[in-house]
């Protein structure tokens, strides 16, 4: 067979141009030899793909193999377009989070619009319906350059994708910091349900069924965006505008309905999104899975305009596609549905048993090559790793100014982004519909009903990028530990954990560090508390101009919660009750959000992390929330006892406090981890405190709930504030330092 | 008495219209394909939320020339029963069967929040379960529910007694800072003169069960089931 080497206006394979489409010399002479030959120009573009940190994972491979993947509810881990799990009850979740943070910090409201958009389609093609999304971004300092742009943008996306398609954006977590001043991340998650023997794998079998492609038309949108996300952003990044994906949130909900109704039918072999490096990666893992081949006809794929290449159809990230294997004889019963809800589709090629990829177009051979050398056989780097030298100066313990007004201290705190309410952005984002949404955002977790069970779902998503700095391992472990937390306040048992490890330049042998640490973290983390991960994604190359943003590896952690009838809310729920505090007081203020904001001084080793405290805090918050003893559950995290005091005051009845605590000054922003404050009628406090003995987990209580006052005496000072004042700073914060 | 839910290729409160009607009120629902001209002899039409063909022209206005609403048009000539919350009030706006138009929100973003409703109707098959001058809760979420006439058209509507719901604070008081989109005079819905078409901005079907902690829209849906049966059975 002759491979076409020329082609119009296309550069010469050669080492410099591998390299500018990012393959090193090593690469495309690995290539070489797999192909026994040198590539043309469309097979130099189709591997500079699939060999792309994004699709391949080369840099984090070799660590991501530590991660515990089995669980006793796990029927489906890393490897597929999303994990599965066993909610009960014959119903699976289906989820996943994936970064868009180059494409969003180019353009934001395309970039987060797309990013939904992307990770909804992973789920969907997994035969689940999605019915919740979760974000997690990261913002530089809101006075930095683009920075409010950015921000409204980003808002916007996500919001114009979720809200359109109908799936409730239930939870989240925002933060800002310097570091990400010129590099965002935008993190989206998301989950779907399904029955438990309707799931769908991306696995193309039996040579002759047809390969069919659904959706949007290809455009030159989007080429080599898998590419973009690999490299570091320099001043010319934002010429790289059109890589950046346009978002038709309309299709994509339109698509979803078509595959949900076409997968119903038996029809359907395999299925899967053209996501990141679009039809390539989509043909190309879906055969690699299979360890079967493919003959593609580029002539028959849906162009938005004619004129497209070879190599541009194939690395075309054209948005709201899909590919499918349909079983043989039955296409037209699919093309009828997707007829239906007015979408195109075209016979494009079928699976053979070659275990190549045979691409024609124009009646020549476009490309010929074999899949699983390029998929499951991609390169794999174990790069250098080096400790930061001025670790044990990173650690020094900081000096701890005392506060000198408590209240202002607090006020001053609740006024900043950090702290303030993120209402304004959620806001933005249905979180109602689908009629599932038990509690929304703002709380600890949010909780959906599971319709036609008394069994509710929760999920949170949370990281301290400043505490996986100053000690990656320890932060990694500590944002699974605190997510296991939120979710214990509202009674749910982790099920599962998905993952977005967002770093810089894996090539720099302290990045490289950062994550293997962080990594350990995490596996650490998931060992002692039960939880398997499920699935996730690696973002390297988050560095703008050689600045790194620091370790930000968010963590989404689903739970089942077996009954909601007595589920506790994140605030003070009614005047009597006793508040108690569980956990021990300890004096740690090292990466403290109180000297990191008031005083600008980040220095010290973040709180210690003692897992098997965690495990037994959770135990004990998820019982006294199904056995219904108390009334409100909220943890302690960034900020310490002060502030969650404060946030549990900002319910809708905005209930006061009187408490009385052993900490003073400082320490009463200490951020000591395996902590909560429960609240409980005073009927019930015996039992509550009885339940923490048994439980193994320090407990007193502190106080009382009522009144219009927060009110506390400590070691010699007291600070009385009334909530609404409180709450009027704190809720309007964010638009006013937004300048809204 | 049959219920029909309208489902444009775009409608995404579909599911959770027919579940209220389905599960929580016990009715047997239809779903109405928007290329379909009929309505399979139902009796109360809803029109859901969403986004009908995308809505990235006007909200509505591509929905309002499609084969369903040629049918939902000569349902409602005939007396019948018709509902729009949200998009799907947009839709009764483009298609002519309600008075005013929509603009975008004032502040031009998407708002999901609950807000609080004057009910100022409580005779229409919709109202009949509310009180006079009840207060209702419920949550909102749409990008394009400011609602515009003219001033005369709007006197007209006020005078005829059209407007159904209006934005209030907890207590009842329709002030200016209840107001969440900029509605003109605080209108979050409206019925045609004969009463028999209801479109309003807020989704009752978001608050028709304990579990989610707000019943405050189920009257809104029982009312309409209980008035649609009546006309049922006059019919036969």
């Amino acid at each position: 067979m002759t491979v076409s080497q020329e082609r119009v206006q296309e550069p010469e394979v050669n080492a410099e141009t591998a390299r500018s489409i990012g393959l090193t010399g090593e690469e495309l002479e690995r290539l070489k030899k797999i192909l026994g030959r040198d590539p043309n120009w469309t097979e130099l573009g189709i591997t500079s793909a699939l060999w792309s940190e994004h699709c391949s994972y080369k840099s984090s491979k070799i660590y991501l193999k530590e991660f515990p993947t089995e669980g006793a509810h796990v029927l489906q881990g890393p490897g597929e377009n999303a994990g599965v799990v066993d909610i009960g009850h014959g119903w699976v979740a289906v989820f996943k989070m994936e970064s868009h943070n180059h494409p969003s910090f180019i353009e934001p409201y395309q970039g987060s619009m797309t990013g939904v958009g992307g990770i909804l389609r992973d789920i969907f093609t997994m035969g689940a319906r999605p019915i919740a999304c979760m974000d997690a971004l990261r913002f530089g300092e809101i006075d930095a350059p683009r920075m409010r742009f950015l921000i409204d943008g980003v808002v916007r996306g996500i919001g114009g994708y979720g809200n359109c398609m109908g799936i409730p954006t239930v939870g989240g977590e925002t933060g800002f910091h310097r570091c990400y001043n010129g590099n965002i991340l935008v993190n989206a998650f998301a989950l779907g349900i399904a029955r438990r023997d309707r799931i769908f794998h991306a696995r193309a079998s039996g040579p002759g069924n047809p390969l069919l492609y659904v959706g949007s038309r290809t455009g030159r949108d989007g080429i080599h965006g898998a590419t973009m996300a690999s490299e570091s952003f320099d001043k010319e990044s934002e010429q790289k505008r059109p890589t950046v994906q346009v978002g038709d949130p309309f299709t994509e909900k339109v698509l979803l309905e078509a595959c949900l109704d076409a997968m119903r039918t038996g029809a359907i072999v395999a299925i899967q999104d053209m996501g990141a490096a679009g039809l390539t990666s989509s043909t190309f893992e879906m055969a690699g899975r299979g360890g079967t081949g493919l003959r593609l006809d580029l002539d028959h794929v849906p162009l938005r305009e004619p004129g497209l290449t070879p190599y541009e159809m194939m690395l075309s990230e054209s948005q709201e596609r899909m590919v499918l294997v349909a079983k043989k004889g039955r296409e037209e019963e699919l093309v009828k549905i997707f007829h239906r809800w007015g979408l195109e589709v075209a016979t494009i090629g079928e699976v053979t048993s070659t275990g190549r990829a045979v691409l024609t177009w124009r009646g020549e051979t476009a490309a010929d090559i074999p899949i699983r050398p390029l998929t499951e056989e991609a390169p794999v780097y174990r790069r250098p790793v080096e400790e930061p030298a001025d670790l044990a100066e990173r650690w020094r313990a900081p000096e701890v100014p005392q506060p000198e007004d408590l209240r202002g201290t607090l006020e001053s705190l609740l006024a900043t982004p950090e702290f303030a309410s993120k209402r304004w952005i959620w806001q933005q984002y249905d979180h109602t519909v689908r009629t599932n949404t038990v509690q929304g955002p703002g709380g600890d977790a949010a909780v959906l009903l599971l319709k036609g069970t008394p069994a509710g779902l929760a999920m949170t998503c949370d990281v301290n990028p400043v505490y996986c700095y100053f000690d990656p391992r320890r932060g990694g472990a500590q944002a699974v530990a605190e997510a296991v937390r939120n979710l214990a306040c509202v009674g749910a048992e982790p099920v599962g954990l998905t993952d977005c490890l967002n770093f810089g330049n894996p090539e720099r042998p302290e990045i490289s560090w950062q994550f293997r640490e962080a990594v350990r973290g995490i596996s650490d983390a998931c060992r002692a508390l039960g939880v398997p991960v499920i699935s996730g994604n690696v973002s390297f190359y988050n560095e703008t101009e050689g600045e790194s943003i620091y370790p930000t590896p968010a963590i989404a952690v689903v739970g089942v919660i077996p009954n909601l009838a007595a589920l506790p809310d994140p605030w003070f729920r009614r005047a009597g009750d006793r508040i108690v505090l569980l956990g021990e007081d300890r004096s740690e203020l090292g990466c403290a959000a109180y000297l990191r904001l008031l005083y600008g001084i980040e220095q010290g080793r973040p709180p210690e992390v003692d897992l098997d405290a965690e495990l037994r805090l959770a135990r004990l918050l998820r019982s006294l929330g199904l056995r219904g003893l108390v009334h409100t559950a909220h943890d302690l995290s960034e900020g310490g006892l002060l502030i969650a005091l404060a946030e549990a005051c900002f319910g809708p009845k905005r209930l006061g406090a009187r408490v009385e605590v052993p900490l003073a000054g400082a320490d009463l922003f200490s951020e000591t981890q395996a902590r909560a404050i429960v609240a409980c009628p005073p009927a019930s406090l015996d039992r509550v405190l009885k339940a923490a003995e048994e439980a193994g987990v320090p407990a007193r209580e502190i106080g009382e709930v009522g009144g219009g006052d927060l009110e506390m005496r400590t070691g010699g000072e007291t600070l009385k504030a009334p909530v609404a004042g409180l709450h009027e700073i704190w809720s309007t914060a964010l638009p006013k330092a937004l300048g809204l | 008495m049959k219920c029909g839910v309208v489902v444009f290729p775009g409608s995404n409160c579909d599911h959770d219209v027919y579940h209220v009607l389905k599960h929580v009120l016990d009715q047997e629902v239809s779903f109405l394909w928007h290329q379909d001209d009929t309505l399979k002899g139902c009796e109360l039409i809803v029109l859901p939320g969403g986004f009908a063909y995308g809505d990235y022209l006007r909200a509505g206005a591509l929905a309002a020339l499609s084969p369903v609403m040629g049918a939902v048009k000569r349902h409602v000539e005939a007396g019948g029963l018709v509902l729009g919350v949200c998009n799907g009030f947009q839709v009764l706006l483009e298609a002519g069967l309600l008075p005013g138009a929509m603009r975008r929100n004032e502040n031009l973003r998407f708002q999901c929040l609950d807000v609080h409703l004057l009910a100022e109707r409580t005779d229409l098959p919709f109202t009949r379960g509310l009180k006079p001058g009840q207060v209702l809760r419920l949550p909102i979420a749409h990008a394009e529910g400011n609602y515009e006439d003219s001033p005369a058209s709007l006197d007209a509507l006020e005078a005829n007694g059209q407007v159904v719901f209006r934005y209030c604070e907890p207590d009842g008081r329709v002030t200016p800072e209840s107001n969440p989109n900029g509605a003109a005079r605080n209108i979050a819905g409206v019925c045609n003169a004969k009463g028999n078409v209801l479109g309003l901005m807020p989704h009752p079907e978001r608050a028709s069960e304990q579990i989610l902690g707000n019943t405050d829209g189920l009257a809104i849906f029982a009312s309409a089931v209980q008035a649609g049966s009546r006309m049922a059975g006059a019919r036969r």
